[in-house]
């Protein structure tokens, strides 16, 4: 059915047709109006789950990790600040094995106080085990958010999906959406080892130098494995409902020069910025990143290639550059842009191409080559 | 609970752990924060206990056991959820978890075992730690009191709380038993001695754990939708109670107190038995 909606929105939509038995969330701009409609959806009875209100992001993805672990579906969303407060409780979901789902709306970190978009965030969340997607409009928002839950609960995966879209420029933007019959494409969770009183169990007990590293790679497998179980759910999304989506999405990329990396809506308007210098003469392609975590095989073999960061590593450089050099072993052109919601426009982005200087880092706005 | 745990000989939180479980029943979910009780279970892949425990971050106790309940609820199941965590867990780092969770009228019992410190990094202070009491990082005793969670806990008026000690283990059964038929956010905060922490010797837990009780160091009372009733025990105290020096002499923690540590302590005693008799009498 198609409705006009926000991001948020699009997400609260795909959350109630998922049908968690368990959402436990904290209010943060600019994620709000999930929680609110979430809410607003349970207490009307549209969606028959228990909404805990709790008193901190930590308590909510504790509160999750609790009602995770009985074998019943949960959700939360959080941003910025609330995901970074929740940083202790998201190794232990995914230490625990515990299929959440969770909506994060990239936003920056203070101080000072900014909640514009930024994916800072999300990034300090990528040792986690946590597997992380970026969507970049309304529509992709809400199939992505059905998909997360899923892939989240197939027996190959049992790691929590952070699903990510950007403050403001997605969260605040209405767009059209087509939202699905959702049928059987999620099947009934069943986690294989629920707690149960009758089969007692210590879970998570002390754990020697034994032992440890045993878990850890198992983390690690099944990170692994996720990227088949993407691969199907996307394909049998595409099969169901139309939209295909892949671990990045590529635009005029096949006879491209130089290819611009980028997540989030930057990764989508950088099409437009293609289109301009194609126009100029310019052989240019986008690649918008959408799986971070697991993160993809980038095939950038002859290409010159620009990333631009909505992030930063001080003492480092971009992240999702450093990522892209050190799974590639390319050279490439790093731009430092969007920072706490700086305006990014298709000329902008046009303009790092055309002056590009692969090997050096660029700070958008402060015009500084490093 | 199973033989063979890895607590320190003389442990009463064991003790205590043992009734509280037999009064629980099979039925149970334990959720176990960063404490003695995560060390008592042993190694994996074993555990001392026979009911699920599942183990969480140092202040999550109540946030995930809320979790945990209301997912059992929603799925019809009256499995008990009892959150269990030491003084550290529960009056320092897990206060704000545990107070959202009584706040929202989460359905569990959330048990407080309180050995006075942090137990099982070696006995740091902690908000339970009482006055005067040396610890590895108040060397020379404490100089602030110890935090009354009980009135804390009182201010979100549960309908059942109460207070026991590892000393009378017969008395936690009970309690136990009685919390658990309430539906909403009850609590127990058991004294549980602990013979390294507090430097007396491994076989006077019990003893430690009387002597608290009838010098008035602790008091065993419950509060049931606000009316508040005060054990035999501590009634006995409050009438004519031991000297405290004969609580304080055989700790090492209390070796040298300060004379006038002990006469604020002393005061102290008066006036929780004024407040908790003239509550028992007001809500009579």
């Amino acid at each position: 059915m198609k409705k006009i909606a926000t991001g948020n929105k699009a997400v609260a939509e795909a959350v109630m047709q998922a049908a968690p038995t368990v959402v436990a969330a904290y209010p943060i701009t600019p994620q709000t109006e999930i929680v609110e409609q979430i809410a607003e959806f349970v207490t009307s009875g549209r969606m028959p789950a228990k909404y805990i209100a709790v008193e901190s992001e930590h308590s909510a993805m504790a509160a999750c990790i609790g009602a995770s672990i009985t074998g019943v579906r949960t959700f939360t969303a959080t941003s910025s600040h609330g995901l970074l407060y929740m940083h202790e409780m998201t190794n232990w979901a995914a230490g625990a094995r515990l299929p959440i789902v969770m909506a994060n709306v990239n936003r920056s970190l203070g101080p000072g106080w900014n909640i514009w978009a930024e994916h800072t965030d999300a990034l300090q969340e990528r040792d986690t085990g946590w597997l992380q997607v970026y969507v970049s409009t309304v529509q992709e928002a809400y199939d992505a958010t059905l998909m997360a839950f899923r892939i989240a609960e197939h027996h190959d995966v049992l790691l929590p999906v952070m699903v990510n879209l950007d403050g403001f420029l997605l969260s605040h933007i209405m767009q059209p959406v087509d939202t699905v019959e959702l049928g059987d494409f999620i099947p009934p969770i069943h986690l294989p080892y629920a707690i149960d009183p009758k089969h007692p169990a210590g879970y998570g007990t002390l754990t020697g130098p034994d032992q440890q590293f045993k878990f850890r790679w198992e983390i690690e497998r099944s990170m692994r494995d996720s990227v088949k179980v993407i691969e199907e759910t996307e394909k049998d999304f595409a099969k169901r409902f139309g939209r295909k989506y892949g671990f990045t999405e590529d635009y005029r990329c096949e006879d491209a020069d130089v290819i611009v990396i980028a997540m989030g809506t930057l990764g989508k308007e950088a099409e437009v910025a293609v289109d301009l210098l194609r126009n100029e003469g310019i052989k240019a392609g986008s690649m918008r990143i959408r799986w971070l975590r697991p993160f993809p095989k980038l095939d950038l073999k002859g290409k010159e290639v620009v990333v631009i960061d909505r992030d930063y590593s001080f003492g480092f450089g971009g992240i999702v550059a450093g990522e892209i050099r050190s799974k590639t072993g390319i050279s490439l052109y790093s731009v430092i842009a969007g920072i706490g919601g700086q305006e990014v426009t298709y000329d902008d982005i046009a303009g790092f191409v055309r002056t590009r200087r692969i090997g050096e880092e660029f700070w958008f706005g402060v015009n500084a080559h490093v | 609970m199973l033989k063979c745990t890895s607590a320190c000989a003389g442990c009463s939180d064991s003790l205590a752990l043992r009734y509280v479980l037999k009064a629980a029943g099979p039925d149970t979910v334990m959720v176990v924060p960063a404490c003695c009780t995560s060390v008592i279970q042993g190694i994996y892949p074993n555990t001392a206990f026979n009911v699920p425990v599942y183990n969480i971050a140092f202040g999550a106790a109540a946030a995930c056991a809320s979790g945990m309940s209301n997912a059992f609820r929603a799925a019809g199941k009256k499995t008990n959820v009892i959150a269990y965590a030491g003084d550290g867990g529960t009056l320092d780092i897990g206060i704000q978890a545990m107070s959202g969770a009584f706040e929202r009228g989460t359905d569990f019992l959330y048990i407080c075992y309180d050995n006075e410190a942090y137990g099982n990094t070696g006995m740091q202070r902690s908000g339970g730690t009482p006055m005067g009491a040396k610890t590895t990082t108040t060397p020379t005793g404490k100089t602030d009191a110890k935090k009354d969670i009980d009135m804390i806990i009182a201010a979100h008026d549960p309908p059942y709380m109460a207070t026991a000690c590892a000393a009378y283990p017969q008395d936690i059964f009970k309690k136990v038993q009685k919390a658990l038929t309430f539906r909403g956010p009850t609590f127990l905060h058991i004294l549980a001695p602990c013979p390294p922490g507090w430097r007396y010797p491994t076989e006077k837990s019990v003893e430690m754990g009387k002597l608290a009780v009838k010098t008035g160091m602790w008091v065993l009372y419950e509060r049931e939708y606000g009316k508040v009733t005060i054990g035999p025990q501590s009634k006995a105290a409050m009438k004519k109670s031991l000297p405290l020096e004969d609580y304080l002499s055989p700790q090492g923690r209390f070796k040298g107190i300060d004379p006038q540590v002990v006469e604020i302590l002393k005061q102290r005693i008066a006036k929780n038995f004024k407040r908790l008799t003239a509550e028992e009498e007001a809500s009579a």
